[in-house]
């Protein structure tokens, strides 16, 4: 049956790069010639890290304090920097990145 | 390069890995894509199967379609649904219902990670059983009544879009909603048995556009398994990645551990190899030559001079196959036409190429609701000799089009 996306919703509201996140618990990252897939075994959804860069900005979430340490040992150019922010959003808002400090 | 193109040169994994566990069903469906009906003997032992489990766990290959046939028939569809699970596959399995009672709807709405999908042909008895055969409406409808008492959640109701259901598709939707499940249509294709019923059962081109339509107009929270992409030549691109997966995205495991480029391709000339290699199903899908083949650059033929190729890709590659049209001509359902044209162009000695394998029941289904006309379609193929006299007993040639009957 259809698990509820739970940890999705609990950690949702608005993303914010200065605070600690990581890839989702549900979430599985397989890598790929373009970057990588990404599976939610909740929400049975599929979808894609589209550069290199970001399945490595994503794989080191954990590490890091910020998401904007995670950008810089990823070595994301500055100028893109923003770019991949909004990405981040994206995947938080899908609940691919979770923070880690969610209800505290 | 963009996404899809990534798509189009291969995936280290399937995305979409179909998996059909026998070729044992209680149904002997008219258009059924793998001419099912009886067990191969040859069949993966439960613990090849377990071995091709543990191979797509280390894949990472998130999901399996498993079909048949009618898996659950097989005595250990239980135990290796729960094994998939347990090893990070998540299973989508087909059923037409018949072991879906209470006890196992109530089993499998406590299980994460599976989904359902109850096959129905038509939304009424009536229209459902000329395809699938008697009883198997009422057989479906009570599946989806015990999955939603069980409180399973959004299950998926599977549809062949067919010349007779094409004008259900509002009725279809309806019954979803009622069982809260969520509706998914696919194409019909000319594969295994449906070679036999296509030109009854496909729909025609005045329907292609009303399937079309609909699909526009209230097909957005309806999955189609992105079947229905040489309708995109229609105008607007429906979603998906409207691009054949055959061997780049998507493959099939037939019964036997055959592995195909798809589903609907169940035929020698689109036999990868076998999981039971040396190389197991990874060294198949990594490095069969039919997949590399598949994965490099396609020819268009004249298809390509077209202005709607780039929607349409020149269709499906099973489709053409099975009608008898070459790999780089247009779909036999193109849209503008071009497919009827070629049909009506193949030679007399045009071999149509059967499935390599039919497992369908050997005595023929009962004698179908009184009542009605009987809808027959006449055999429109020569013999394959020369010295087979009755014109009815053979099949695998194509009589031009002026001499078919219709």
């Amino acid at each position: 049956m259809t698990a509820a996306p739970a940890e999705a919703q609990t950690s949702a509201g608005a993303f914010d790069p200065a605070r600690p996140y990581r890839l989702s618990t549900s979430v599985s990252v397989r890598p790929e010639s373009f970057g990588a897939l990404v599976y939610d075994f909740h929400t049975r959804r599929l979808s894609f890290l589209k550069t290199k860069p970001l399945v490595r900005v994503v794989e080191v979430l954990a590490d890091h304090d910020d998401v904007h340490g995670a950008l810089v040992t990823a070595e994301v150019p500055e100028a893109q920097r923003d770019q991949y922010l909004r990405a981040l959003a994206g995947l938080a808002s899908a609940g691919t990145i979770q923070r880690r400090d969610a209800g505290t | 390069m963009k996404l899809v193109e990534h798509f189009t040169h291969g995936l280290t994994s399937p995305i979409c890995l179909t998996w059909e566990l026998t070729y044992a069903c209680n149904l002997s469906c008219v258009h059924c894509l793998s001419s099912s009906g009886r067990r191969d003997p040859n069949e993966l032992s439960t613990a090849e199967c377990k071995a091709v489990i543990d191979e797509l766990q280390r894949m990472q290959v998130f999901y399996v379609n498993i079909g048949g046939g009618e898996p659950t028939v097989r005595s250990d569809f239980w135990e290796l649904l729960d094994y998939a699970i347990a090893h990070d596959v998540g299973v989508k399995f087909s059923t037409n219902g018949v072991k879906l009672d209470r006890e196992r709807a109530a089993q499998l709405a406590r299980t994460d990670y599976v989904d359902v999908q109850i096959s129905l042909d038509g939304a009424t008895a009536e229209v459902n059983d000329h395809v699938r055969g008697p009883g198997s409406y009422d057989t479906a409808i009570r599946a989806m009544e015990n999955l939603y008492e069980a409180g399973f959640g959004e299950f998926k109701i599977s549809v062949v879009v067919t010349r007779q259901n094409v004008d259900q598709l509002d009725d279809f939707k309806a019954i979803a909603d009622r069982y809260g499940a969520q509706l998914r249509i696919t194409r019909f294709r000319p594969s295994g048995r449906g070679a036999d019923s296509w030109d009854e059962l496909h729909p025609t081109r005045e329907q292609q556009r009303q399937l079309y339509d609909w699909l526009v107009a209230k097909g957005e929270d309806v999955l189609t398994g992105d079947s229905f992409f040489h309708l995109s030549a229609f105008g607007q691109e429906l979603p998906g990645l409207n691009l054949c997966g055959a061997g780049r995205v998507v493959c099939l495991i037939d019964p036997v551990g055959d592995v195909y480029a798809c589903p609907f391709a169940i035929h020698d000339q689109f036999l990868a190899g076998n999981v039971r290699s040396e190389g197991g199903f990874q060294g198949v899908w990594q490095d069969s030559e039919l997949f590399a083949e598949l994965r490099g650059p396609q020819s268009g033929g004249a298809c390509t001079k077209c202005s709607h190729y780039d929607a349409c890709q020149g269709g499906c590659m099973a489709a053409k196959f099975f009608t008898g049209l070459p790999l780089d001509g247009p779909d036999p359902e193109c849209v503008l036409g071009n497919g009827e044209v070629a049909l009506a162009k193949l030679e007399m000695d045009t071999v149509i190429p059967k499935p390599s394998l039919d497992h369908s029941h050997r005595t023929e289904r009962g004698p179908r609701k009184d009542g009605g006309p009987v809808p027959l379609t006449l055999s429109v193929r020569r013999p394959d000799k020369a010295c087979d006299t009755d014109p009815l007993a053979g099949e695998g040639r194509r009589l031009p089009a002026g001499i078919r009957a219709h």
